[in-house]
């Protein structure tokens, strides 16, 4: 696959059709996987890079690539959601980027490879439902599902909502049955054993702002954290819930907006599941207003900016809120 | 530092009995910024407003507190008098101490500590505050009647006359309403279609007046004074510009057993049917679920009789967009379905009737052409059973909790014409309670009862048994003999309650009104502002806004057609200056803000923006127009950036506010 992608890619670079590309690239360890601007062939040759560390999601760097010129990316199916997201916002110009999309059968955790006494990692390969990973000690063979990244274990779609062509086959859409288990788990927590849960996830933030950084719905061209004016910009936490309301603001910003492409847990050096929190809207979402996918098309209405009259009434919300 | 003046109401004793007055004053009066505080007994009086129009010119005062009643009350009449004082007019704020305070705390302490906080709120926001002016905007002088029934008939008519354009937009393929099916109007007995039938002829006639019948409302954008309604005219496969009424297709159709819906369907009519013999406009209709020319292209015969080639099987839908200044709701009502109700076997035996067909049935345009036979067997029937309040007064579950209010005035109506017609008749009525204020109501129903001898049984009827003989056994208790009947009737029938038009609530959606729990549009104030809808230019006219009998409606709908009439006359509104405005470094162009906006005030333009290195960058930033904007603040919540912001209500006026609260 990496050879086909290079192959394409050189291809529509030389007819003209983009005068860049949007993939991934290595970074300091072959695990440490970055996005990466490509603008010749020499490039691309040496440094293109995909394979199964290559999680990073590349359609937010779509924004202020495409404003220079038509720019080729690779999507991932979760980074088509979001690319369609961001179309849908008009944050990218549809006749700025060529979009190819490419199957996924997941992305390794290397935190997870880790975890299991695998060290000195320098690669990845793919051997059916299996990885081969290697090591400066030797290849070590582990099962997919054991070190799978955890929004890869309840993947919601192998399918591409949005693309100009695709390579290897389309998927489909995959039941969303364990993608909430998470979410309902602290759904049966009563208030208080949640808000203990989240005042100590949300407690180990640094404030580094990575998850913003990162979320492709986080796109203003000034956050409100950024702001001065906005009374909410401070940098240096005044009291010890800050940081607990920057996640909540940012979790209220993106809902709707959120295509669950679980960024914002993959970058946090904490290991805080974000996604956690932009889960419950979408499970919200859902339950008030029928299923909705953030990023399915770029035309459907968000739910929360959209009235119809079969809306719940807020009294339903209320009661719901209660219970 | 600016200078403020807190002026705390007493509200005769409104507020004064439950709030220290005097010390919400004395509070405020410590509050940085403030250097007056008083308190009087009626600030809304003349002399009230003289005392805060001195303090702004001895203290040259910058911005004003007015502890009272709710905005909504009096907002007006403080801007007025500050700006006669020379204050700009935005510079006043309104701390609500009666509404959310002395009306709903009983204790003296409390209260008073909130009104207190509440004024802290105040005095935070208007340190914030701007001046701000008004724009205008014209209005549009045409109205939109929504129904053709009396009540959006009369509502047109007197607009109409004041010289103003109107359209009545009526679904039905001609107007009249539920009027049109009446048979006699109660307490004078008069034909409501003598009475009725000259009006749609005016409003037909009224050069100021567009009927637009078998239409509907699709979509109403823009705001008071400027209104914009897509109508949808359902193709009716004939040319209404061309058919002249003749009735020549509507006796030739071959298609004779469709049920006829002005009958309640108790006869038939044909596929192309005009409603009514008095129908208005009198057009024919071709009903595309019967008409075999229509279903698979066989037939065509009416198109052949017709003299001026009027009908014209390709007829579409066409949609007609129009503008108007103000909007008119005349909805009207439909009886409930009285189904549900098992016990009076309205579904079992045919013999067991409605009101509303009762009136068909002794209608001489009716199925029997006004002679009152019984449904299943047409024989004459003896022994007629009324009952009152089918679903009315009743439980949520099993009813509407309302009283209909028409019942009880159109079932002395129907047993006393009974008894009137056919003395060999015996004729009982089962009632709640018999409801008659009104005038000359009450002469009626006693007329009913002791001239005519109609038999009025205060109680519950429990079940009505259809029996082999054909008659229905009545089976009920007569609460003050305090026994248990059993009445062998020939006719029952069901005063059933009545409820909104189900298309009422669609409207209501469309044009932002507001709506009680049982989809009656409810009105700006119950007492003082009966005929408006909250929505500015939204009027309401007949039982769209609650239950009426034909003088009540008819009252109503000139009463609505005054205000609208107010309305059109202006030639320019004055614009609310507390409108959204949006940042233009800051938007991001995401749409979320022109999303949620009810009005479309909201569009995007391409920007160019001079960057901090001198480079051109082209930006898509939201814009919003002030003229259509209301301000109603849901694009300031909904933009993530914080980007929208709205004048006299920004985001860090209200953050001050909740700050003051919470301090």
């Amino acid at each position: 696959m990496q050879e086909m992608m290079k192959k394409r890619a050189m291809e529509l670079l030389a007819d003209g059709t983009v005068t860049r590309v949007i993939g991934w690239r290595r970074g300091e360890f072959s695990y440490d996987i970055s996005p990466a601007v490509f603008e010749d062939a020499a490039q691309i040759e040496r440094d293109f890079v995909w394979d199964a560390f290559c999680g990073a999601n590349v359609s937010k760097y779509l924004i202020r690539e495409s404003a220079k010129g038509r720019v080729l990316a690779f999507l991932k199916p979760c980074d088509a959601f979001s690319m369609n997201q961001l179309l849908a916002e008009h944050r990218v110009k549809r006749e700025n980027v060529y979009l190819i999309g490419i199957p996924c059968a997941g992305k390794a955790d290397i935190d997870r490879i880790k975890a299991r006494g695998i060290d000195g990692v320098t690669g990845i390969e793919e051997d059916g439902e299996a990885f081969v990973v290697h090591t400066i000690y030797g290849d070590e063979r582990v099962g997919r599902a054991d070190v799978l990244a955890e929004r890869c274990l309840v993947c919601k779609s192998k399918r591409h909502p949005v693309y100009d062509e695709l390579l290897g086959e389309e998927g489909e859409d995959l039941p969303d049955d364990a993608r909430f288990a998470g979410v309902e788990k602290l759904e049966a927590m009563t208030a208080e054993e949640r808000f203990a849960f989240w005042r100590g996830e949300l407690s180990k933030c640094i404030r580094c702002n990575a998850c913003r950084n990162v979320c492709p719905a986080c796109t203003c061209e000034n956050c409100v954290f950024d702001n001065p004016d906005s009374g909410i910009s401070q940098k240096a936490a005044a009291d010890p819930f800050e940081e607990n309301m920057y996640h909540i603001i940012r979790a209220f910003h993106v809902a709707g907006r959120c295509t669950d492409c679980g960024e914002c847990s993959r970058v946090c050096p904490e290991h805080i599941p974000l996604h956690l929190l932009n889960r419950k809207f979408i499970k919200d979402i859902d339950e008030l207003y029928g299923t909705y996918r953030a990023g399915e098309d770029d035309e459907t209405k968000n739910p929360l900016t959209s009235f119809t009259e079969g809306d719940a009434e807020p009294a339903v919300v209320r009661k719901r809120g209660r219970a | 530092m600016q200078k403020l003046g807190v002026f705390v109401c007493h509200c005769g004793t409104n507020i004064a009995a439950t709030v220290d007055v005097k010390a919400v004053a004395e509070a405020l009066g410590r509050e940085p910024s403030v250097v007056v505080s008083t308190d009087y007994p009626y600030m809304c009086s003349e002399s009230g407003q003289n005392l805060i129009k001195d303090a702004i010119r001895e203290h040259s005062l910058d911005g004003v507190v007015i502890c009272s009643c709710s905005p909504r009350m009096h907002e007006n009449t403080f801007r007025k008098a500050a700006a006669q004082a020379g204050l700009n007019p935005y510079m006043v704020e309104i701390a609500n101490i009666r509404e959310q305070c002395s009306w709903i705390h009983k204790d003296r302490e409390e209260a008073t500590e909130k009104a207190i906080v509440l004024g802290r709120a105040a005095i935070a926001k208007v340190l914030l505050n701007t001046p701000l002016t008004a724009g205008e905007s014209p209005v549009t002088k045409r109205a939109l009647v929504i129904g053709g029934g009396i009540a959006g008939i009369q509502t047109a008519l007197d607009i109409a006359e004041a010289g103003f354009p109107v359209d009545i937009v009526e679904k039905e393929p001609t107007i009249g309403g539920k009027m049109a099916q009446l048979d006699k109007t109660f307490p004078t007995l008069d034909c409501a279609a003598c009475i009725l039938t000259p009006k749609m002829v005016d409003c037909a006639q009224n050069e100021n007046i567009r009927i637009l019948s078998f239409s509907e409302v699709e979509e109403v954008t823009g705001f008071v004074g400027n209104f914009t309604a897509k109508i949808r005219r359902k193709a009716r496969y004939v040319d209404e510009t061309k058919c002249t009424g003749c009735g020549l297709c509507t006796e030739k159709c071959p298609v004779k057993k469709v049920p006829n819906e002005f009958n309640l369907g108790m006869d038939n009519r044909r596929a192309v049917y005009i409603p009514f013999a008095q129908a208005v406009p009198k057009v024919a209709r071709i009903d595309p679920d019967w008409c075999n020319m229509l279903k698979n292209g066989k037939c065509g015969l009416c198109s052949k009789v017709c003299t001026v080639g009027a009908i014209d099987y390709k007829q579409t839908d066409t949609v007609l967009e129009e503008h108007y200044g103000a909007i008119v709701a005349a909805t009207g009502y439909e009886p409930i379905k009285v189904d549900r109700y098992g016990e009076y076997a309205y579904a079992q035996s045919k013999d067991v009737i409605t009101s509303l067909e009762f009136e068909r049935l002794t209608n001489a345009a009716g199925p029997t052409s006004g002679t009152l036979l019984r449904p299943s067997d047409g024989r004459h029937p003896h022994t007629i059973v009324f009952i009152q309040c089918v679903g009315s007064r009743c439980t949520p579950e099993m009813g509407k909790t309302y009283c209909s209010k028409i019942c009880c005035m159109y079932t002395a109506k129907h047993a006393m014409l009974t008894r009137e017609k056919y003395p060999d008749t015996d004729v009982y009525v089962f009632y709640i309670d018999v409801r008659t204020p009104g005038k000359n109501f009450d002469e009626f129903y006693r007329r009913a009862a002791e001239e005519y001898g109609v038999h009025y049984i205060k109680g519950a009827v429990g079940k009505v048994m259809p029996r082999a003989d054909g008659t229905l056994d009545v089976q009920a208790s007569d609460l003050i003999m305090n026994e248990q009947l059993h009445i062998n009737a020939d006719l029952v029938v069901l005063a059933a309650a009545i409820e909104p038009s189900k298309t009422a609530r669609r409207l209501a959606t469309m044009l932002t009104a507001s709506m009680d729990t049982n989809d009656f549009f409810t009105e700006a104030h119950p007492k003082l502002r009966p005929v408006e809808s909250p929505t500015a230019g939204i009027f309401l006219s007949g039982v769209c806004q609650g239950p009426k009998d034909i003088p009540e409606t008819v009252s109503q709908a000139s009463a609505c057609a005054a205000k609208v009439i107010g309305l059109l006359s202006k030639n320019k509104l004055t614009g609310n200056p507390c409108v959204a405005h949006s940042d233009e470094w800051m938007c991001n162009g995401c749409s979320n803000c022109a999303s949620v906006c009810p009005y479309g005030a909201i569009t995007y333009l391409d920007k160019d923006f001079r960057m901090p290195d001198r480079s051109t960058k082209t930006r898509r930033v939201a814009s919003v127009n002030p003229a259509v904007c209301q301000g109603c603040g849901a694009c300031t919540v909904a933009c993530p950036s914080g980007a929208m912001d709205l004048y006299g209500f920004s985001n860090s006026q209200i953050m001050a506010e909740v700050d003051a609260i919470c301090k």
